[in-house]
């Protein structure tokens, strides 16, 4: 948090010195962007890309990127969401399966899902689909929209209120645990596209799915890192203010990926791919696993469309990353400043356990990353002794002895292979399982961050619509009638802003609990499986190491 | 501090050469031994029916110290010229676990009480393996004097198994161990001249071709077998990660915790079996690699001593031709020159026998080091291979 505060303050002195003009110039190689584009040269002082995992938050804080939406879109979108909360609550109140109703339901959300598309045949077609079929995958999506908002905000009755509360909830866990998923995603094939500093990685996405809001069943598009970035910046602007919990994309690094521009071919290089390769595929997995984001048009558009526009944004020292940098020193000062007043304690105790839980996994994977240096150090030291063993083998006058020998240079050699491949099951299955817990405990943290910010403009806007009321009250003791409309107009504007932060808050609230129930439950069999599949790993290295030397055996025994 | 005497451990240790103690005659061991700070005190066990000596079993304290002296006094004996004289076992280097000692001591308030438990079992553990490594070698070293037929019988030798006071061995003074260290130096100089002599017998030819090479390669060998064994610490690191599962699990709630701890324990049973594993490997190939670098320099010494020898008798040859041009001190020269020349001989004959029979020795230790490294490390990777089983099948079933 102090690295961020302080590069805060450094941008600040830097925004105060000269103005920050994002405009686009000739594009030039710098090490300080993943792609290559230009950037303010004359910032010495700047990240080396290489972020810590306190300076990942970068993507979650609130950005300006609302403005990345037109104004239009975006009053679409919540009027859509509107009009089918109606429905369902409609619906609900009147007890109602009627069947055209359903319809008409199923209709208004595919238009919202599919309102993007630009050809109308598939929108016939979707429609189509949900007619003849409404099965759970369709019930699947009614539930998805709606999860994002457990008010409704044309319920006259409000004893209707914790029935939806409480059926969306239960409906939602009967989803996930029943309903099996179909959708498969892979990252492969990474390729690099250009030469020299300009140069990039580019990955094939592909994707397998029986869920009808997809135009086809397989397809696969190309995608850069800053594709991926992207995504993030976009589903983070529209899902972290409700409360969700959004996984964070892979780091950048520098480092990493200089060496790959630069075309180096050795094995470091490789590695870093392939660790990025993995990475994206995991996030991209994640991401869909979670019920709101997979309805997201962008995170579709990302999954199906051809060409992406470039995403300028996400580089560091672009304008807006300045800017969210800034932000994110005054959020941290925020941070300190902010009391809440928990009248749930739920939270309080959950945001405690989540923070120790950082710590622990942290210090868990310091550990396992230790192990795979070691491996590492041991594979280089046994193929070392394998040649010095295979040299002694060759001096050797008794023959038998000297064929011994070199069977044992042979076994080394294959131990050599043996530890290789388990200290890259260490990194892959357990290192990097931690890795990315740790930043999604992070994300966890964002989270309820969000929720307090909520709650702190709900604090500001009751205090503002406070002294609206005595400054009301001040007129009518001064009897001015003229400045009292105003004061009066005033107080109903600040009245139903207050009552809408009420409900964005209980809303929001309501959101994370879900959400940090939800992420449990995924945590517990992420766990699970990865520390099985670990054990079985090393279960065959053990049976590998058996036969090697099992092998050898009768050639150390025919010495003679 | 420490002290071990388990039977059935001193078979496995007796690993590096053969079993020396067939002869009835003359039986030693070291049963027991004791360390205290720096120092470490044998009691070195005979058993004999030798009338040689006074008394039929008896027991005897001996530090290292007297170990070398009788290497050294066994070295400088011109008798013995002819024989490969079994290589002074090392000292014992404590250095390790020491270091260990001081971390943990460090570390001691930044640790948990169970890491610190464990931390301290580890270091006993490997103080042990240490010391057990070091009885082995003096053992070895008496066994090797004792089967040999000319060795047993040497004065210094039954002192040294006899004598039941403090030898109160002498240190070597720093003039002498600076003596020593240019006396080593001669003798390398001197044994690049010698390799350059030209070699009569066709026997001995090989055999110093055989034996450079040898040394070298064997040496190398050494080194980078103890560079990975040494590096080997993938014990330490099941260690921490059991550590570090186990804190994660206490701080749970769920029904995660038990997979947490099942995984915790699944390490600290890896851990024992990986160090078993490291440590027998250190125990069969570095150590046999270890003792047979010193053994090939004992060998070579004693082709060095004939190659001396060799050189005195040219050398001889040469005075005898010059005094008998000058016609004085013809007898002394040639009495010099037979000299010489028997000299020689007994060395080539004696050097040749025990030549023959390092080579047949070589073969069978290492023989059955190999046998039993492999047989151990089969051992206990069919140990891990069940553990692993087991603790995946209940991992799956929760």
């Amino acid at each position: 948090m102090v690295i961020s505060c302080n590069l805060g303050i450094v941008f600040i002195y830097f925004l105060q010195s000269k103005p920050i003009t994002p405009t686009s110039a000739p594009d030039e190689g710098d090490i300080f962007s993943e792609e290559g584009s230009y950037i303010r040269s004359d910032v010495h002082h700047a990240t080396n890309g290489l972020h810590s995992d306190e300076e990942l938050d970068l993507f979650t804080g609130i950005s300006l990127h609302r403005c990345t939406m037109t104004r239009n879109e975006w009053e679409l979108n919540c009027m859509m969401e509107n009009i089918m909360h109606s429905i369902f609550v409609f619906k609900i109140a009147w007890q109602a399966e009627t069947d055209h109703l359903k319809m008409l339901y199923h209709i208004m959300v595919k238009c919202y899902l599919s309102h993007q598309h630009t050809s109308v045949q598939s929108l016939e077609a979707t429609v189509e689909l949900t007619l003849t079929n409404t099965t759970s995958q369709g019930r699947r999506e009614i539930i998805g929209p709606t999860a994002s908002a457990c008010n409704t905000t044309h319920v006259p009755n409000s004893i209707l209120k914790p029935s939806i509360v409480t059926k969306t909830m239960e409906e939602l866990e009967e989803e996930e645990s029943g309903d099996q998923f179909e959708l498969n995603i892979a990252v492969t094939n990474p390729e690099k596209i250009g030469d020299g500093m300009n140069a990039y990685m580019s990955y094939k996405v592909s994707t397998q799915t029986t869920l009808p809001m997809f135009l086809n069943k397989t397809f696969s598009v190309r995608r850069r890192f800053s594709d991926f970035l992207g995504l993030y910046e976009k589903i983070s602007a529209k899902h972290s203010l409700l409360g969700c919990i959004i996984p964070p994309p892979p780091q950048k690094s520098v480092v990493g990926m200089t060496k790959v521009k630069v075309g180096k071919e050795d094995s470091s290089s490789a590695e870093f791919v392939e660790k990025r390769r993995a990475a994206l595929e995991r996030y991209l997995q994640r991401v869909v696993a979670h019920p709101s984001l997979l309805q997201d048009p962008d995170v579709r558009e990302f999954l199906e469309r051809d060409e992406l526009p470039r995403a300028v944004n996400t580089q560091a020292l672009s304008g807006p990353g300045l800017l969210k940098m800034i932000n994110r020193a005054s959020d941290a000062v925020n941070k300190m400043t902010i009391k809440m007043n928990e009248s749930d304690n739920w939270f309080e105790s959950k945001l405690q356990e989540v923070e120790n839980e950082e710590q622990l996994l942290r210090r868990l994977h310091a550990a396992v990353d230790s192990l795979v240096n070691h491996r590492k150090e041991l594979c280089l030291n046994t193929a070392v002794l394998r040649k010095s063993v295979a040299m002694l083998g060759s001096v050797e006058e008794n023959s038998a002895l000297s064929r011994a020998l070199s069977q044992l240079a042979e076994v080394e050699d294959k131990m050599e292979q043996l530890h290789q491949q388990q200290a890259f099951s260490d990194f892959f299955i357990l290192a990097e399982l931690l890795a990315d817990y740790v930043r999604l405990l992070g994300a966890v943290r964002c989270c309820f961050e969000q929720r307090m910010k909520v709650w702190q403009r709900l604090q500001e806007a009751q205090s503002t619509l406070q002294k609206k009321r005595e400054a009301e009250a001040k007129l009518l003791w001064a009897n001015k009638p003229e400045k009292l409309q105003q004061a009066k107009d005033d107080i109903n504007e600040w009245e139903s802003k207050v009552s809408q932060y009420e409900r964005d808050f209980e809303r929001v609230t309501c959101t994370v609990r879900k959400e940090v129930l939800r992420f449990e439950k995924e945590k517990a069999r992420d766990f699970k499986q990865h520390i099985v599949k670990y054990l079985e790993s090393l279960l065959h290295t053990q049976h590998r190491l058996v036969k090697c030397w099992e092998a050898f055996l009768p050639e150390a025994k025919a010495i003679a | 501090m420490t002290s071990i005497s388990e039977d059935s451990d001193k078979e496995k240790m007796r690993s590096v050469s053969v079993d020396l103690n067939n002869d009835a005659s003359l039986v030693i061991d070291i049963p027991d031994a004791l360390c205290e700070r720096d120092k470490v005190k044998f009691t070195v066990h005979t058993k004999t029916t030798l009338s040689s000596f006074q008394k039929p079993e008896f027991s005897v304290p001996r530090q290292h110290e007297d170990f070398i002296w009788l290497h050294d006094t066994i070295v400088e004996t011109e008798e013995y010229a002819g024989f490969i004289i079994p290589p002074a076992p090392p000292k014992p280097d404590f250095e390790g676990p020491r270091e260990k000692m001081h971390k943990l001591g460090e570390g001691e308030s930044s640790m948990t009480k169970e890491e610190y438990a464990k931390m301290k079992q580890e270091l006993e553990a490997e103080y042990l393996a240490v010391f057990k490594k070091t009885v082995q070698v003096h053992e070895v070293f008496l066994q090797r004097l004792s089967s040999h037929p000319m060795f047993r019988k040497d004065r210094n030798f039954q002192i040294f198994l006899e004598y039941d006071q403090d030898l109160s061995v002498r240190r070597k003074n720093a003039k002498e161990m600076f003596g020593g260290f240019f006396k080593n130096m001669v003798k390398s100089a001197d044994e690049v001249l010698i390799s350059g002599v030209k070699e009569v017998d066709e026997f001995f030819e090989q055999e110093k071709n055989f034996l450079l090479d040898y040394s070298i390669k064997i040496k190398d060998a050494t080194a980078k077998a103890e560079k990975m064994t040494r590096s080997h610490k993938i014990a330490d690191d099941y260690n921490h990660i059991s550590g570090a599962l186990n804190n994660t699990a206490a701080d749970n709630n769920t029904a995660f915790k038990k997979h947490l701890e099942k995984c915790a324990e699944v390490f600290e049973k890896l851990r024992k079996v990986e160090d078993r594993m490291a440590s027998d490997q250190e125990l069969k190939l570095t150590e046999l690699l270890r003792y047979y670098t010193r053994d090939i320099q004992a060998a070579k010494d004693l082709l060095y001593r004939r190659a001396r020898a060799l050189a005195d008798y040219e050398n001889s040859n040469k005075a005898l031709d010059k005094a008998r041009l000058k016609g004085k001190d013809v007898a002394q020269a040639e009495e010099n020159q037979k000299q010489c020349l028997q000299k020689f001989d007994k060395l080539s004959e004696s050097g040749k026998k025990e030549l023959t029979s390092f080579k047949a020795r070589r073969v069978v230790a290492f023989r059955k080091n190999l046998i039993e490294m492999t047989e151990l490390e089969i051992k206990h990777a069919k140990n891990s291979v069940s553990l692993l089983q087991g603790s995946i099948e209940i991992l799956k079933s929760n």
